[in-house]
């Protein structure tokens, strides 16, 4: 029992350890006044210098917001949000144009990025490293080594200059996979939606670096909507990595974005996410709401998505990356660490709908409670009529680290094809004590023995990273705990 | 939307129904016709009944015994006890009447009370009065607050402190009508500290008439009690059940319940279980077989409230032809309940394309110290096992049957009662080979 007391009161000491990514940047900004109405979209689309088509889609996806409410299900406790109250547009770079070269951009905003770690100038970057789209606000400051994949023919850009330059793909593309009517976030998203990143491999192109988005949250009084599309092409293949943080605040900021990705016949994407929004301080004051939709859909025959996410940041995570499993054959991977500490909370997990023949989907989700805070997993296996011999496996476990947080699991199956062969499985325990114990017995103290345990029992998903996102996810995972447990 | 007609027929016959019962079951009826007026019958608009519409079910006109009308069923002669060798002390509910019946006589242990909820709650209403309503919730949308409302009788079982009931007590519904009824059965059992009693409920179509049964049980299992609960419905396709189950689990007591539906219409089959004490433990179990057009919906909310309590429950299913299957099952492990161990399985078979199954378990945890599973199957008989099979010489149908009486029978292992665990295996097998096709046993289908 004298052990459980100390284990107990070691957990309530609450993380002190900063945010490293907390700091702001003065650079200048250009906010566009706050609250929502036609007139924003209007600004929002001039500034970007859209077509009418894209006012249009824009439009539409507002007028049908105004007929929604934000949905009650998920299991958060979400303060009331008011949309009046946000700018929906800040652009730090000021200029009309996207910057024509390195030197055009305002130092403040390279040194931000240098800070982050993300080197927006190409000699800098790792040989064969990873080209970045570095996102600040409402806009894409640079993107990196888009001459080197030009050649390739693979497209790499802004979702602005996208519009702008490519606007079959994007018309023919956009919201055929997260139409504006799919949720109410979607339908927000689409109406205000600013820079992401656009993808675009070619028939038969192995994508030679991993492409990378870096978004950045700077300005207060705003919420970030990106927008992001893949499209990979008949037999490519694409590594996608997102990464993400936020300035200190104590006020709310809203993040709610969409990723829609397209996969056609034989064609791989993996999509990896290193999640690190600014959680709010040990008091739960501050923190962005992470309200995110990301779908797939896999069109082709054999095609594969991979979507691997650590999630540690947030004060509200709310998402589920999924896979519309079309094609025959194709494949939907879905693995996740959520790991929530303090206040923080978290709804999240995956759909994989099978509509496809012999279409294979698996979802591997480990969920780390600490603190104060509550971490759900919630999906859906649905296999369609026609899907015969769909095939899922889930496995969902959930660690709880402390007596005060809440770790729960919200499986749902839809199965209507006799075919099918389905099965989830889910655990929820606390670190065996007999695990602790041996670690101790070799000389290792409770706190690390508490990281190695939690990063062994993430290594099932942390292993599908790449290598770089690897090590940070393993330090986060680590930085996140320390302090937290007993 | 189809309770405004409810709560109209009700107010027009407020005096013919409480005529027909007790003053304690009268008492409820404001507050449950408050319930039903604010909350309404569910339809699949809540996500609880996402995958059964009940508030349909209460669409057509169906008839009510509200004037308590002798509606005659020579039980001894209508149905002779499905499970031999079981000798039983056996109660019947006609329609939703007690009926004394002439097939056994009975001898109760000192104490134990036993019969007509409306008599014993006349005769004894201070016992009854503690007791009935107490854990049925009528503040949420459920079938509760109209069974509440217009339930009149039902039985009641009543074992004090430290008595056993050794010999199993069988209560037999039989739903026999000229015209289509609706009926509104309430059950109450309550059992003392160290109590013990077995029950079987089987509920059972005799007439080839609709039928839309309502049924609350409430069971109070009081510190260190023994309870088993074995509730099997018999009945025919044109048959509707809503059964509501509520179980209060005091410290150190046991329960066992299973429901299994061999042949239904439609069922929506809702337990709610509370282990109120320390050291509670519960086994929940169920098994469905199902084809044409049946639909069998089981929910389950264990409520983890104090520490050291154990749970398991194991829900199988069969489906065949077009018929639907439904579980949704929570845990709810509350703040401070250390030592939770909860383990829970949904597995299930679709013989064929347009059989389908919603599966939904669910887990909330707010205690650290627990060891909480779930498990859910979807899927087909194993192709390597018929396989096997075949090649020994055994026909396809006789593998398959082999394969489906294996699946089940690992919920029909848990019964506790030898004989009955023997002769629900044989109905079972029965039942696969389509040779039970109606409720066996009963005059209509001998």
């Amino acid at each position: 029992m004298k052990e459980t007391d100390t284990d107990n009161s070691l957990v309530r000491e609450i993380s002190a350890e900063k945010y490293r990514y907390g700091f702001t940047t003065d650079v200048h900004t250009d906010v566009i006044d706050r609250g929502l109405t036609e007139d924003t979209v209007r600004l929002i689309s001039e500034r970007k210098g859209e077509p009418d088509w894209m006012l249009e889609f824009r439009l539409k996806a507002f007028r049908h917001w105004l007929t929604m409410e934000m949905p009650t299900w998920p299991h958060l406790t979400i303060p009331e949000i008011d949309y009046q109250n946000i700018s929906y547009y800040a652009d730090p770079t000021v200029k009309k144009q996207g910057p024509k070269s390195v030197d055009e951009i305002d130092p403040q905003v390279m040194k931000t990025f240098d800070k982050l770690g993300i080197p927006l100038e190409e000699r800098l970057a790792l040989s064969g490293g990873v080209a970045v789209d570095a996102v600040m606000d409402s806009v894409s400051v640079k993107t990196t080594f888009k001459q080197t994949l030009a050649e390739k023919g693979i497209i790499f850009c802004s979702m602005g200059e996208a519009v702008r330059n490519h606007p079959d793909l994007i018309r023919r593309y956009l919201g055929s996979v997260v139409n504006y009517r799919d949720n109410f976030f979607a339908a927000l998203n689409s109406a205000v939606f600013s820079d992401g990143s656009f993808v675009y491999i070619p028939k038969g192109v192995r994508c030679p670096m991993e492409l990378s988005t870096y978004f950045r949250i700077n300005a207060s009084g705003t919420g970030q909507f990106e927008r992001t599309l893949i499209v990979a092409d008949d037999d490519s293949y694409v590594s996608y990595l997102e990464g993400c943080t936020a300035p200190m605040r104590d006020e709310n900021q809203l993040h709610a974005a969409i990723v829609e990705i397209v996969v056609l016949d034989r064609a791989e994407v993996k999509y990896s996410t290193v999640q690190n929004w600014y959680p709010g301080d040990e008091n739960g004051k501050g923190g962005v709401y992470n309200f995110v939709t990301k779908r797939g859909l896999l069109k082709g025959v054999d095609s594969k998505l991979s979507w691997t996410q650590v999630e540690t940041g947030s004060a509200i995570t709310w998402k589920y990356p999924s896979c519309v499993l079309q094609g025959d054959g194709s494949q939907g991977e879905f693995y996740s660490v959520a790991l929530t500490n303090n206040w923080q909370q978290a709804d999240t997990g995956t759909k994989m709908i099978h509509l496809g023949r012999n279409t294979k989907s698996t979802i591997i989700s480990k969920g780390i409670s600490a603190g104060h805070s509550q971490n759900s997993y919630r999906g859906l296996v649905r296999v369609a009529e026609k899907a015969d011999g769909a095939r899922n496996y889930s496995q969902c476990d959930s660690l709880l680290l402390g007596d005060e947080c809440g770790a729960h699991t919200f499986p749902y199956m839809d199965i209507k094809n006799e075919t099918a062969v389905v099965e989830h499985e889910a655990t929820t325990s606390k670190i065996s004590e007999d695990q602790l114990f041996y670690c101790n017995q070799r000389g290792i103290p409770m706190e690390q023995a508490i990281g190695l345990i939690v990063n062994g029992y993430a290594k099932e998903v942390l292993s599908k990273l790449p290598m770089e996102f690897a090590v940070e996810a393993q330090r986060l995972l680590a930085v996140s705990l320390e302090n937290t447990t007993g | 939307m189809f309770e405004k007609n409810y709560i109209e027929l009700f107010q027009e016959n407020r005096a013919l129904v409480e005529r027909g019962s007790s003053g304690v079951m009268n008492a409820l009826r404001d507050r449950a016709l408050e319930s039903l007026k604010t909350y309404g019958l569910p339809s699949k608009k809540l996500e609880e009944y996402l995958h059964t519409d009940v508030s349909a079910w209460f669409e057509p006109d169906w008839g009510m015994n509200l004037a308590r009308l002798d509606m005659p069923v020579d039980m001894a002669q209508a149905f002779r006890c499905n499970v031999p060798n079981l000798s039983t002390l056996m109660y019947f509910l006609a329609n939703d009447s007690y009926a004394e019946s002439h097939s056994a006589s009975r001898v109760l242990p000192d104490g134990v009370i036993a019969g007509s909820l409306k008599e014993i709650s006349d005769s004894n209403p201070e016992l009854v009065s503690e007791y009935y309503g107490r854990l049925a919730d009528l503040d949420k949308t459920g079938t509760a607050a109209f069974n509440t409302l217009f339930a009149q009788d039902g039985f009641m079982v009543y074992v004090p402190d430290g008595v056993c009931v050794e010999k199993p007590l069988q209560l037999v519904t039989l739903l026999q009508s000229k015209v289509d009824l609706l009926v509104n059965r309430r059950i109450l059992v309550v059992l003392g500290r160290g109590a013990q009693l077995k029950m079987l409920l089987c509920d059972h179509a005799l007439s080839a008439n609709s039928f839309l049964s309502t049924q609350v049980i409430e069971v109070f299992a009081g510190q260190d009690s023994r309870f088993e609960l074995y509730d099997l419905e018999e009945t025919h396709t044109r048959n509707h059940r809503v059964s509501e189950l509520y179980i209060r689990q005091e410290a150190g007591s046991w329960v066992h319940a299973d429901s299994i539906t061999l042949n239904n219409g439609s069922t929506r089959n809702s337990s709610f279980v509370t282990l109120a004490g320390r050291g509670a433990s519960l086994s929940l179990n169920g098994a469905a077989i199902a084809d044409s057009s049946q639909h069998v919906d089981n929910l389950t909310f264990v409520d983890h409230r104090e520490p050291d309590c154990t749970s398991s429950e194991l829900f199988k299913y069969v489906l065949d032809g077009q018929s639907t299957g439904a579980f949704a099952g929570k845990v709810l492990v509350r703040p401070g309940s250390q030592r939770t161990v909860s383990q829970q399985t949904n597995r299930n078979i679709c013989l064929t394309r347009q059989a389908r199954m919603f599966t939904q378990p669910q887990l909330e945890i707010y205690a650290d110290d627990v060891k909480c599973s779930h498990g859910s199957t979807v899927g087909q008989l194993d192709d390597n096992a018929m396989f096997y099979m075949r090649q020994r010489g055994i026909s396809e149908k006789e593998a398959r049957m082999l394969l489906m009486l294996a699946f089940v029978a690992e919920v029909i292992g848990m019964v506790e009662l030898d004989a009955l665990r023997d002769r629900l295996t044989r109905l079972v097998e029965k039942r696969f080979r389509g040779e039970l096709s109606q409720c066996e046993g009963c005059r209509a289908c001998r």
